[in-house]
């Protein structure tokens, strides 16, 4: 059953509890070792209960703490403190048992680990140590770094660091329609937001957890690192996708954006995302075949990041303030790379005073692809006048100003471009022209068509797009004569500006 | 037992001011709201008679369990109708 205020739903209330005395709790501090030597050891590994005896006779002749990961009567001879919670395993980064660590002032010296006489001889200054041991024997992996434990660990030594609300599932509920069932997917499956994914997550990041980074509307919810990176493993991002999501979330919150006003059209269009920088690369984007299609992790993930953000910490959704008629897939996410290597143009973030190189996001309204042909053009000044047709029949032949647009050209189309010298300026200096008409060609009733420009603006020179309401970026595959148009949405103060944000770590 | 951390903004409940409290009921409309307990209609029934002899006009409203708070559409209708609820809350 959804669960959307859980204040007055009282089937959710069962379901709903907040885990109080887990979120209370202060983060665990590191143990402090005592001055010594120390071993860890556990019951269950051959080489522990080979060096007893070694062990039995450092202890005679200095000061020697045995902590015991398993069986905490394990080694009886030595007094072993029980680590069966793994606290000092896990903060002090054992990963092999035996480990002989020596603690001066509280502060760890040195560690040696698994059995060997000569290392250990030499590690405490005890000669003929357990002569009728072998000379060497490998140790065993730490309970503390076992696989099957990593995610419990580190909810147990570093959960209290997170203050967001903990949900209990009911026990035969299954966890993947648990996340249908309460609204929180936007149609396709969700990663279920454990604890241990979303701690996973915020290591993507150096950002506090409880820094706010947006207040999303339309419920103007100021919203944390923490909630964002929720609604990040939710989308299926990978921990260094999250830098980009939050400078996606700025970006969309900015006044300029104005996501409050594109998510309550009844237009197309909805964020769209272009990434620049080294870091696109690093992170595993895709800015060539099939840029706007399924395939690619990071390009799926962090644009769905955004809308799930928007959806569950803004509150904002289809049925509710998303009043779009027909929308666009685009709006279930998009975020692509920009083929910036063999560009004919500088980077899209430059155009927004980001320079080349530097990572950057850059916020679209738009949606789409529709698309642009051209097989034959080999010069430039035939292949702008393709541009030019297709940008003018964008949202309606006879309208203009209203809507901005985005251009991306295919690479094959760019090299065009490239090798006869045209770089972003030049292509929308020859594009202007072509994009200017005469009015009266435009008017309402011409051509039959209702729709158009207002009597009043006969007979005047109009460009198709405002200023500033084109964006030109450069993507896609390596073989095929094609571009793409991103429809825009309405520019400027009534509508929504490109923002871009640098991205940080 | 899976535990999941709410990917939702949680909103913390508004704090809602009460209307001044009328110093008569003459003449006002009140309504009587019942939770749908046993007998509590007989209880309201006498209210109704009393609050009638001070000069008030009771309208009668009934909610569908005493388990869950009214419904909005409810809530509304009682609001827009009336200058003062008394809501019975007893077994």
């Amino acid at each position: 059953m959804p669960c959307g205020d859980a204040s007055t739903d009282s089937t959710c209330r069962a379901v709903v509890r907040s885990l109080a005395d887990v979120t209370a709790t202060l983060p665990t501090p590191v143990p402090t070792l005592p001055d010594g030597f120390v071993a860890v050891v556990k019951q269950d590994c051959p080489t522990c209960e080979l060096v007893v005896p070694a062990l039995e006779q450092i202890a005679a002749g200095a000061k020697l703490t045995v902590y015991v990961q398993d069986d905490p009567s394990f080694p009886a001879s030595l007094n072993p403190i029980d680590d069966t919670k793994l606290e000092v395993s896990w903060h002090h980064e054992i990963e092999t048992v035996p480990t002989l660590l020596q603690v001066r002032g509280g502060k760890e010296v040195d560690r040696t680990v698994g059995w060997s006489r000569e290392q250990w001889e030499a590690f405490t200054d005890v000669t003929a140590l357990a002569p009728d041991l072998p000379q060497m024997r490998p140790g065993c992996g730490s309970l503390s770094v076992d696989p099957n434990l990593t995610d419990e660990l580190t909810v147990r030594f570093t959960g209290s660091t997170l203050t967001s609300r903990r949900i209990e599932l009911a026990a035969m509920e299954d966890e993947m329609e648990a996340a249908f069932d309460r609204g929180w997917s936007d149609g396709l499956p969700v990663v279920p937001p454990t604890e241990a994914r979303v701690l996973r997550m915020m290591e993507g990041t150096t950002r506090d957890g409880q820094d706010i980074v947006a207040t999303v509307p339309p419920d103007l919810n100021d919203v944390t690192v923490e909630q964002i990176a929720i609604n990040a493993v939710m989308a299926g991002c990978k921990p260094e996708y999250l830098p980009v999501v939050l400078a996606a979330v700025e970006a969309a919150c900015s006044d300029e954006f104005n996501i409050h006003g594109l998510l309550a059209t009844t237009y197309y269009s909805g964020p769209i995302i272009v990434v620049n920088g080294p870091i696109a690369a690093r992170i595993g984007m895709n800015s060539k075949g099939n840029l706007l299609g399924q395939g690619n992790r990071a390009n799926s993930t962090i644009g769905r990041a955004l809308q799930l953000v928007v959806r569950n910490l803004g509150g904002g959704r289809p049925g509710g303030v998303d009043m779009s008629l027909i929308g666009a897939p685009s709006k279930m996410g998009m975020a692509f790379a920009e083929r910036e290597e063999d560009s004919p143009f500088t980077p899209l973030a430059a155009d927004f005073g980001i320079e080349s190189g530097e990572d950057a996001v850059v916020l679209f309204a738009g949606h789409g692809p529709s698309a642009v042909v051209d097989q034959i053009s080999r010069t430039p000044e035939s292949l702008v006048r393709t541009f030019a047709a297709n940008l003018l029949a964008e949202a309606h032949p006879k309208l203009v100003i209203g809507m901005d647009a985005m251009l991306i050209v295919g690479p094959e189309h760019g090299r065009i471009l490239r090798e006869a010298g045209w770089d972003k300026a030049r292509l929308r200096a020859e594009l202007a022209p072509l994009l200017t008409r005469n009015s009266d060609d435009l008017l309402r009733g011409v051509g039959g068509m209702e729709e158009g420009l207002p009597a009043a603006f006969a007979g005047v020179e109009v460009p198709k797009f405002r200023e500033g309401g084109l964006q030109i970026v450069h993507g896609g595959g390596d073989a095929g004569l094609f571009s793409a148009i991103l429809g825009g949405w309405v520019g400027g103060a009534k509508g929504s500006d490109p923002v871009a944000r640098r991205v940080t770590l | 037992m899976t535990v999941l951390l709410d990917p939702t903004a949680g909103k913390a409940a508004a704090s809602i001011e009460t209307v001044p409290r009328p110093s008569s009921l003459d003449g006002l409309t009140v309504g009587l709201l019942d939770i749908s307990k046993p007998r509590g209609a007989e209880f309201l029934n006498q209210l109704e008679m009393r609050l009638g002899a001070q000069g008030a006009t009771v309208q009668r409203y009934m909610k569908p369990t005493f388990a869950k708070p009214a419904p909005v559409d409810l809530r509304h209708e009682i609001a827009s109708n009336c200058d003062a609820v008394i809501e019975a809350l007893a077994d």
